[in-house]
This record gives structure tokens, C-alpha cells and sequence, in this order.
């Protein structure tokens, strides 16, 4: 199973991510995971969100230009070599990593780390076929 | 020649005794060069024939000056329409030269010369470079772009006409320029008036002293520029700023020229002829009343230009000139009918730019034009709303979307501009028409 990960189109200037966090949280809409990628004068935020579908439907209504990414969510233990682990597998069938960030798990002792790969079905197919714990979309476990 | 023509404070030329003919003598010899302009044009140009027999009027019809109100309008739509040498009145065997500019759209309007036409054309601009007070033994610097823009060859063949010392440094490359203007003695220079005050700023950074250099002579056309502009040349150089008009449609630079008193620019008449019409209905105008400038020409071959709108707005100055020139003057431009932008010396039109988004897009986006000045050059921005159907997850897609939105229009302008992506609204908008310009660089 893979996950629909939020990506919203930010203009790199001032409280312009407050603005887009503001927004969400009154819409009740919680952000599980984040990241931040940035280019020069624009940015481009990735959000785990406990409801995609409302969370698009608010940005979009609210001007934001935003869309809708499947990625796989990969629940890791803490320690040593965990992550290596998992780039290896993909690695070894020929699935390259676009790009990946972290988030803390609801316990201390696992981390929930968000991988872009494409194509998503066989990156799971594969990490499941070598034991590996994938997030399932319809149980969102990170709180 | 007599010696009216020599002004106090420069050179002395007999091509400019012609800037001294007496009115009526003048008036002569326009109307003479009308009739026969009108004539070729009438004859060897298509769009001209068909527009003046629409009308009724034949090239017979032009009895008196007077009569020029009855002649049809040429607009820059009509180089554009018959692209590239559609209003050409000579086969290109007999057209030694070509230039182009850009056009309101994709294409650029081409202009071309048969070798009287460049002499005609070099004959002008030694008339303004004397009338500014140049003279042999000077040592000209070229800073104009020698290439199809017609500023640097047109102004290269002017100085040596005149036989100054020509230093044909081209554009770009401030620190050479800087290095050439002190090592070489340079006393005469042209510029776009932007990119010399950037040229200054340059200058103190490195710690030339521009007030120790021989400079006395500065010539400074292609684009708007203003009297507070002239002061802060003025002030931190020992030269005389002085305003070149011209556009490529009649000639290039040379169709008008200050002179050492700097109160207006005089008008080469016996080669153009100027009216100011009323922008709105093309009716004429009563001297010394503001309106839009027309130009015909009057000896050009190639490509006659029959009452040319040029979307500059100035007007006449009635009373004559201290220096002694019957010519007539006009006021400096300051503003245009139309929405077409001067940047760093090149015309750039909103409708090229949208074009350029469209090609690349698909459909248009919203965007806006914001001009600023940087160290005395003008920057281009153009802002670009990202819409949810051109974004996705993928960074490279946006640098992509902005490296071919900055290709395609650097494609269209000739020049650099940098691309800004916004998000969707970002924009402002006003009510009804789209602001699309913001221009700061005089704010």
C-alpha cells in the first residue's frame, strides 16, 4: 500500500508557510510529516496530512496551486544502518529514490520515513516481499 | 557655407549648412522631395498604391504641404503585415544594408538602405554630431551594439563622416569601456543614457576619477530619459550631455539631435518631415500644441516611410533657436500612445512577451511585466502565475517551466529577463484590464 502525500507550489517569502499551516490547522486538517524543498524564489512543501482529500479541496479553494502524490511510508526501528537497509533493497531492483524525509514516530523507538519512488505499486511489492513494515494508506500511523 | 554654420562651441562641417537654410527655402525643398518620394513609393510599393488609390489620392495630388493631410498613415502593423521586405521600393540588389528591430510580436521589422540612403543616413548624424558640439580631432567611443540595432552602425558611420578618432568598442564590458575612455583620451562619447550612469557607477567602484578625464562630448539617445537623469551625468562627469532621436523606421538614430544649447531637439527637415497629429483622431495639430509625432521621409530609396506614426508624444517649439538654426525643434519625448517598453535600448512590446508565455504554456497565464533600474540598467522581471495544472510534485518541473519561459522570451526580446514564478492570485489585478506593467525605474 502507498500513501497520498500533499504537494503545494509556495512562493519563497516571508510567513508565506505560516500562512499555508494556519489554513490547514483551521481546517482541522493535521500535518503528520513535512518537508520543505527550495529553490531560489520558490519552494515546494510535501505534507502527510491525516485527510488528503479535504486538505487539497481547502488549498485549492484557497488559491493554492497543489496536487495529490503517491509515495510509500516505511515504519523503521531506530538503529543502526535501518535506512541503509531499505535503499539497498530498492537499489538492488533498479528502483531509484527521488526523493525521501522523516518523521518522528509516535513512540521513540521507530521513525516513519516517506519515500518518493517510482513506480510506487512495485517499490511496496518489493519492500514487502523482503519483510519490510509499509504504511498502509487506509491505517495512517503516524498520529 | 557660411559661417552660421559653425556652432560657437563646436566644430564646423559644411553638411550643416543645410541646418540653416532659410524657411521658405526649406519649405521648397521638402515639397520638391515629398512629390518625388510620394511618387516611388506610389510606384514601386504595393500596400502604398492600394492604400492611396482606396483613398482616391494620386501622387499628383500633393500641390502644396498642405496637402500631406491627405495621405494615408503607415503604422509599425504594416513592416509587420509585409515582413520582411514588403515595403521595399528597391530590388534588394540596389540595398546595401539591412537592420531589424523588434516588432509588437514574434517577428522583427526589417528596415533596409540602398548606399544613398546610407550616406543620406551617415549625413544626418554627422549633422547631429557637429550640432553637439563634436569636431575632428575628438576621440569617439562607440558604445552602442554594432549589429542589426541600427544605434552602433549608424552612429559609426556618422563619426567618420565627420572624421573623429572612432573607437568602435561596441556594448557591454564596462571595465574595457572604462579602461578605453581613460587610456585611450576619449572626448566624445554615445550611449544609451542608462547604461552610462551604470558605466559611472562602475567607474567610482573601481576608483576612476571621471572628472579627471578629457570627456566633454556625450551623446545619449534610444531610449526616454529625463533632465534629472542629464544633471546626474552632468555633475559627475566635465561633458555636456546632450539628446539623439531616431528610430530604425526612418533611419535609424539621426532624425533629430540637440544642439549645444541643449533647449530641444532639431529636426533634419530637409530629409524628414515631421507633423504632430491629435493620437486619437490623426487630425493635424496647431504648432506648439502636444500630439503625436508622424514622420515621411523625404530622400530615403529603399523604404520610403509616408506618414509614419512613431506613438512618440512631443511637440514643436515655435520660437527659433539661440543657435541659429532654422530647422525646427521639438520637445525631448517623455512619453508614448502606445504601451511599447525601452529596455536597455531595445523595444520591447507586453504582446511580445504574452506571446513568447503562450508558446510555452499553451494557454496564457497571468503575469506582469516589473521594470527596475539596478546601478543605472534596467532589469526585466517577468512574474508568472503558476497555475495547479502546470504544477506538480516535481521540483525540475518548475525549474524547467521557468528556464523555457526564459529562453522563449529572451528568444522573442533579444534580451535577458528573469522569470519569477508566482503562486496562482498572487498577481495584483485591478479592475477590468490587467495591470501588466510595473515600472519602477524612475520611482
Amino acid at each position: 500500500m502507498h500513501i497520498r502525500q500533499i504537494s503545494v507550489f509556495l512562493e519563497n517569502r516571508k510567513g508565506r508557510l505560516a500562512e499555508m499551516t494556519k489554513l490547514l490547522a483551521e481546517n482541522r486538517i493535521n500535518i503528520r510529516a513535512i518537508s520543505l524543498a527550495d529553490m531560489t524564489d520558490l519552494g515546494v512543501a510535501r505534507l502527510i496530512v491525516n485527510d488528503p482529500t479535504s486538505c487539497l479541496s481547502v488549498l485549492k479553494a484557497n488559491d493554492f496551486a497543489a496536487q495529490a502524490t503517491e509515495v510509500v511510508a516505511i515504519e523503521l526501528p531506530d538503529k543502526l544502518g535501518a535506512i541503509h537497509g531499505i535503499l539497498e533493497i530498492l537499489n538492488a531492483n533498479g528502483l531509484n529514490v527521488e526523493y525521501m524525509y522523516a518523521s518522528m514516530g509516535k513512540k521513540g523507538d521507530t521513525g516513519v520515513v516517506i519515500f518518493k519512488v517510482d513506480p510506487v505499486d512495485e517499490a511496496v511489492a518489493v519492500l514487502r516481499r523482503n519483510g519490510v513494515s509499509v504504511v498502509s494508506g487506509e491505517a495512517p500511523p503516524i498520529p | 557655407m557660411t559661417d552660421d554654420a559653425c556652432d560657437s562651441a563646436g566644430g564646423f562641417h559644411p553638411a550643416s549648412a543645410l541646418d540653416y537654410l532659410p524657411r521658405p527655402q526649406l519649405r521648397e525643398l521638402q515639397l520638391a522631395r515629398f512629390q518625388s518620394s510620394l511618387r516611388r513609393a506610389y510606384d514601386c510599393v504595393a500596400p502604398y498604391r492600394k492604400r492611396m488609390d482606396e483613398r482616391g489620392v494620386k501622387p499628383d495630388d500633393l500641390k502644396s504641404l498642405d496637402d500631406v493631410v491627405r495621405l494615408p498613415f503607415t503604422e509599425k502593423a504594416d513592416l509587420r503585415d509585409t515582413y520582411p521586405f514588403g515595403l521595399f521600393a528597391s530590388p534588394l540588389r540596389e540595398v546595401v544594408r539591412l537592420h531589424a528591430s523588434s516588432g509588437t510580436t514574434g517577428k522583427p521589422i526589417v528596415v533596409g538602405y540602398t548606399r544613398e540612403d546610407v550616406e543620406v543616413w551617415s549625413s544626418v548624424v554627422l549633422r547631429s554630431f557637429v550640432a553637439c558640439g563634436m569636431r575632428p580631432g575628438d576621440v569617439f567611443q562607440n558604445t552602442h551594439g554594432y549589429g542589426l540595432f541600427t544605434g552602433g552602425l549608424g552612429a559609426h558611420y556618422g563619426a567618420e563622416a565627420l572624421g573623429v578618432t572612432v573607437v568602435p568598442a561596441s556594448a557591454g564590458n564596462t571595465d574595457r569601456q572604462i579602461m578605453i575612455m581613460k587610456d585611450f583620451g576619449v572626448t566624445a562619447l554615445i550611449s544609451t543614457p542608462s547604461y552610462f550612469i551604470h558605466l559611472l557607477e562602475r567607474a567610482a567602484e573601481i576608483g576612476v576619477d571621471m572628472k579627471k578625464l578629457p570627456l566633454r562630448t556625450g551623446i545619449f539617445g534610444s531610449e526616454p530619459w529625463t533632465e534629472a537623469m542629464r544633471r546626474h551625468i552632468e555633475s559627475r562627469t566635465r561633458l555636456k550631455a546632450h539628446d539623439l532621436y531616431g528610430l530604425s523606421e526612418i533611419i535609424g538614430p539621426g532624425v533629430a539631435a540637440e544642439c549645444t544649447q541643449q533647449s530641444g531637439l532639431h529636426i533634419f527637415e530637409d530629409h524628414f518631415y515631421p507633423e504632430i497629429v491629435d493620437p486619437n483622431t490623426g487630425a493635424p495639430l496647431p504648432d506648439g500644441a502636444e500630439g503625436e509625432l508622424v514622420f515621411t521621409t523625404l530622400s530615403k530609396r529603399a523604404m520610403p516611410m509616408i506618414r509614419y506614426r512613431t506613438h512618440d508624444i512631443t511637440s514643436f517649439i515655435t520660437e527659433p533657436c539661440a543657435c541659429g538654426r532654422t530647422i525646427r525643434r521639438m520637445h525631448r519625448i517623455g512619453r508614448r500612445t502606445d504601451d511599447m517598453l525601452i529596455i536597455r535600448g531595445v523595444n520591447v512590446f507586453p504582446s511580445q512577451i504574452e506571446a513568447a508565455l503562450l508558446a510555452v504554456e499553451g494557454t496564457l497565464p497571468h503575469y506582469q511585466i516589473i521594470l527596475t533600474r539596478d546601478k543605472g540598467l534596467d532589469e526585466i522581471e517577468v512574474q508568472v502565475e503558476v497555475t495547479p495544472e502546470v504544477f506538480n510534485d516535481r521540483i525540475g518541473t518548475l525549474e524547467d517551466l521557468q528556464s523555457k519561459l526564459g529562453h522563449a522570451i529572451a528568444n522573442t526580446l533579444g534580451i535577458r529577463v528573469k522569470v519569477h514564478l508566482a503562486e496562482p492570485h498572487a498577481l495584483q489585478r485591478s479592475e477590468g484590464k490587467a495591470r501588466r506593467v510595473i515600472d519602477k525605474r524612475n520611482a
